[in-house]
């Protein structure tokens, strides 16, 4: 290669802007591994994790600035855009919310959590890398490294068999579940000779579309399938939330979950992917079936919640059997919402889990309506959002996907949706009867306070959740122009 | 139009919009409030006094003249995409359940006042939000910001039932909430299907949209769209057989509850019939009539005889609002003019009567701890004031003439009869049972010897009860006699809504 060639080919001054946001946190990421050594365990959870904060804001900051600059950059393999910089948005405002609310918790719990932080802005990096990535090979990488980081993240609570089973679990189930990926991306690169989604989808579009194209989607929707938790590759869920420490849990069970959302977006509509209806259909049927039939019989609020979070892949699948104009849309709100509410819920519970996480069931919230009145409120909007009440994002949430499903005439599936969803009023509603209407039990402590930390995290999840569903207009405005920059 | 620069007409974009949200705002002050149980009760019943008087401004500015659709409407867009509106306004009807709404929830704090003596903070908080829900369900002329409402009322009043009520308070909470919010997720679906195929959750411009045939697939779908609304208003109502919530829900429910649930929120379901079932489907409203009116005349006898062998007080009375709601249901679906404007004086009749009727129930209860009618006899002489606010309570509500349930009554069994003699007949027999169970009630509970000797010193209502309660029986009484007052307004709304089916009615003539 020439001289010239050579210099053409290395990325210009404004290609490491749509790669910045990245840059911030793994910076920041870095800057956190390197101090870990050298502060004592007191300074390490206020420096460390103020410096993992400072770092995920300066990422919305850097992502806000990015927008300046949509296109493509890295030889074609990022690609900054409307839709990345909503989940680029939303991924990071997630790591920051989870990192005001684990700094009570990892006092509490006793762990040394340096590296914590570190991680969880590593794994933000992964995410947000999946979001603007546009070709498969990278988008697998980004893959790996938010689910590196997630699966050392579940087995923080060193001391409890519970969590390094979690761990493991997921990293097992995991790491097959990428494998699965990787041949589909192998296989799609067999049928199109590419591994560029533009060129994938331009090779799609024409008449002939060969057979391993199909099962190269298959394939890959098996590995995104996993990391989103959708039936029937949702087996890892409930033992997984139920060991790793509840702020990662809110964390994995909503960051990479937007992300790999956004995989899938970009995969099934930019791609142009063939034979997905049937795909999604059968999947999200039967996620919003299990997860809520399956919440039903749970004790745990950590296994209720990891139930319930299937059962709103299921609602969120929805939409992707819809037509993409408003299916996209009503996806990437979902996701929004989904994350503003759940984040919230599992702040609540690791808060009030305890030392041990040893008040993580139904009957640990008896009363607690009495013992800590605004707790309790803001749990139960969090609760009354994942029912899908109106005046919270959760009701918009399902009302969009919905009302998409409906105007793609796929009646059957808006029916199962909606009568999913009365089913999962009443597991819901447990928790709120416990908060309000039974009285407390002896052996739980009084609540201690809630961390000035912890309270910006609720008040913000609190503000989210009732900003969309008071005032949707905006961010589904975002959602539909950014869904027709996806399908020009 | 030369207005008089005083004219309070100027108020009037504003007026439902500052009537609905006037107790929410009160209730995010209440959140800032010390726990000062008596500063709390005081700034409770400011709030709703205030929201009362506003309310007032309705009826006294309503322009009753002709056909004169929805006033005081105020439209703003809300949220572009789907196209949801801001949309208020109200008619004859709405307007005065809205004033029913803003007169019932002032009582509901003084009767509160000494009942409630825990998480007293929170219960007013609740009580207010319900009200903003009521109030907007009733004023909502967006689709969406109707099922907005709905569902909003339906938290607050499980909570008021599964925190302050007695005995399976929570299984009486989740039952209540489950049966009613799994039945709106119907109504939900066929509003969902309206917008995909109309472009708007407007009831205007929907309603003008069917009646002017432009809504693609309708005849093939109206049928499933009708069914849609009436399941979710039939359970709220209740309606015959769905009416198996109510009683659970009203005997643990605390008295402000049973107010609201009896007064009001079983009114959404009336109300949602005739504004939605009649307005956008007259032909599926006709066809569909006929076994909705049999549903409704069962639920007045079967609701009277069951009332009629009630032990406990508060259950009887809770049966007799599935009976008297039988009777609203059978004017709204006979389809004549005497009939809804029964129907919608039945409506406002029995919140005032009834409310009354479980105050006192309530106000027993908290000397008691007891709603069992062989508890007690012979309390006439322990609590002669109370026994004649009884009396003339009951005396309202089995539909003496002069008192306010005899028109209503009296005008749902004339329009019956017009529709089918049969109906009128049968229906005619739910007035009589009615007066056979309150007033045997009355004669248990008041008459006799006093059987139990606790029940002699029952001390008598105190000065906040009957301030409580006197503005309802004034009620009960200026309705009975004069009933022009309301059905003024009332009338021309009916007519609006009667209008297809009067063209209906023309067709068939002129085949």
């Amino acid at each position: 290669m020439s001289p010239a060639g050579i210099a053409q080919a290395v990325p210009q001054g404004v290609e490491y802007v749509r790669i910045l946001p990245e840059i911030v946190l793994s910076v920041s990421g870095m800057v956190i591994m390197v101090l870990d050594p050298l502060v004592d365990e007191r300074g390490s959870q206020k420096l460390l994790g103020l410096i993992g904060l400072i770092g995920s804001v300066a990422a919305i900051a850097a992502t806000l600035y990015q927008s300046q600059y949509p296109g493509l950059g890295f030889w074609g393999m990022v690609k900054v855009d409307a839709f990345s910089t909503f989940f680029h948005a939303l991924v990071t405002a997630i790591a920051a919310v989870v990192i005001l609310s684990s700094y009570e918790y990892m006092e509490v719990q006793r762990i040394r959590a340096g590296e914590y932080y570190g991680l969880i802005l590593f794994g933000a990096v992964g995410m947000c890398l999946m979001s603007s990535a546009v070709e498969l090979v990278l988008i697998f990488i980004a893959l790996e490294i938010s689910s590196i980081s997630t699966y050392v993240l579940a087995g923080f609570r060193r001391r409890a068999a519970i969590s390094s089973e979690a761990s493991l679990k997921y990293f097992l189930l995991g790491s097959f579940a990428t494998a699965f990926f990787l041949y589909g991306v192998a296989l799609m690169f067999g049928a199109t000779g590419s591994t560029s989604i533009a060129v994938i989808g331009e090779a799609l579009r024409s008449n002939r579309i060969p057979v391993l194209a199909y099962a190269g989607v298959a394939f890959m929707f098996v590995g995104l399938g996993f990391k989103v938790a959708a039936a029937p590759f949702h087996v890892w869920t409930p033992d997984v939330y139920e060991g790793a420490p509840a702020p990662v849990v809110g964390f994995m069970s909503t960051a990479p979950k937007a992300a790999a959302f956004a995989v899938l977006l970009r995969v099934m509509f930019e791609a142009n992917a063939p034979g997905r209806l049937g795909l999604i259909w059968v999947t999200a049927a039967l996620s919003m079936t299990l997860g809520n039939v399956g919440a039903l019989v749970q004790h745990n609020v950590k296994r209720l919640l990891a139930y319930s979070s299937l059962a709103h892949a299921g609602y969120l699948l929805v939409a992707f059997a819809a037509l993409p104009n408003n299916g996209i849309p009503a996806a990437m709100f979902y996701t929004a919402s989904y994350a503003a509410m759940n984040v919230g819920a599992f702040a609540v519970v690791s808060h009030l889990a305890g030392a041990g996480e040893r008040f993580v069931t139904l009957d640990d919230y008896a009363g607690l309506g009495r013992r800590s009145p605004l707790l309790a409120a803001t749990l139960t909007i969090f609760l009354l959002s994942l029912i899908g009440i109106p005046m919270t994002g959760g009701f918009f949430a399902k009302f969009y996907v919905f009302s998409a499903a409906l105007q793609a005439n796929l009646i059957g599936l808006t029916i199962i949706g909606v009568l999913n969803s009365a089913v999962g009023a009443y597991y819901y509603l447990r928790i709120i009867v416990m908060m309000y209407m039974r009285e407390a039990r002896e052996e739980v402590p009084a609540a201690i306070p809630v961390s000035p930390a912890l309270g910006v995290a609720l008040a913000l999840s609190v503000a989210a959740t009732l900003y969309l569903g008071l005032l949707p207009g905006k961010i589904l405005a975002y959602a539909s122009r950014s869904a027709a920059e996806l399908l020009r | 139009m030369n207005l008089h620069p005083m004219d309070l007409d100027r108020w009037s974009p504003i007026i439902l919009t500052l009537v609905t949200f006037i107790p929410l705002a009160g209730a995010l002050l209440l959140l800032l409030l010390p726990r000062r149980h008596r500063d709390i009760r005081v700034f409770s019943l400011v709030v709703t006094l205030l929201t009362f008087v506003l309310s007032l401004h309705l009826p006294v500015h309503f322009h009753r003249a002709a056909l004169a659709g929805f006033q005081y409407e105020f439209d703003r867009s809300w949220i572009p995409t789907p196209n949801i509106h801001y949309h208020m306004g109200v008619d004859g009807i709405s307007m005065w359940l809205v004033v029913l709404t803003t007169f019932l929830t002032p009582l509901c704090v003084l009767i509160s006042w000494k009942s409630i003596d825990e998480r007293v903070k929170e219960f007013f908080i609740i009580l207010l939000v319900l009200e903003t829900a009521l109030i907007g369900v009733f004023v909502s002329l967006d689709l969406f910001l109707f099922y907005f409402f709905w569902e909003a009322t339906l938290i607050p009043m499980a909570l008021l039932i599964g925190m302050y009520g007695h005995g399976r308070k929570v299984y009486a909470a989740v039952k209540f909430f489950l049966y009613t919010m799994i039945a709106s997720v119907f109504m939900l679906a066929a509003i969902l299907w309206l917008y995909a195929k109309v472009g708007t959750f407007d009831f205007v411009t929907i309603q003008n949209a069917i009646r002017s045939g432009q809504v693609a697939g309708f005849t093939s779908a109206a049928q499933w769209l009708f069914l849609g609304f009436f399941v979710a208003f039939a359970v709220k109502v209740p309606l015959f057989p769905f009416h198996t919530w109510l009683p659970d829900a009203h005997v643990e429910a605390p008295t402000a509850g049973s107010v609201l649930l009896a007064g009001v929120l079983l009114k959404m379901g009336t109300y949602g019939m005739l504004r939605f079932n009649l307005g956008l489907f007259p032909d599926q409203a006709r066809a569909n009539a006929w076994w909705v009116m049999i549903l409704a005349l069962i639920g007045i006898v079967y609701g009277a005889l069951v009332a009629l062998v009630q032990p406990n007080m508060k259950k009887l009375i809770a049966y007799t609002s599935v009976s008297h709601l039988g009777f609203v249901v059978l004017g709204i679906f006979s389809f004549t003019q005497a009939g809804l404007d029964g129907a919608t004086f039945v409506m406002l009749a029995h919140g005032v009567s009834t409310g009354a009727l479980f105050m006192l129930a309530g106000a027993l209860y908290e000397r008691r701890h007891n709603y069992d009618i062989s508890e007690f006899g012979g309390l006439a002489t322990s609590m002669p004031v109370y026994a004649s606010f009884f009396l003339f309570i009951v005396l309202a509500s089995v539909g003496l003439p002069l008192l306010n349930g005899f028109v209503g009554e009296f005008l749902v069994l004339s329009g019956a009869f017009q529709a089918r003699a049969v109906y009128g007949i049968l229906g005619a027999t739910g007035v009589i049972w009615s007066a056979g169970y309150l007033l045997w009630m009355y004669q248990r509970v008041f008459f006799g010897k006093i059987t139990h000797p606790v029940n002699e010193r029952l001390p008598d209502l105190d000065l906040r009860e009957q301030i409580a309660l006197l503005p309802a029986a004034a009620a009960a009484l200026v309705m009975g006699v004069a009933p022009l007052l309301w059905l003024n307004a009332i009338d021309p709304a009916v007519q609006t809504a009667l209008a297809p089916f009067a063209e209906l009615a023309s067709k068939v003539v002129g085949q």
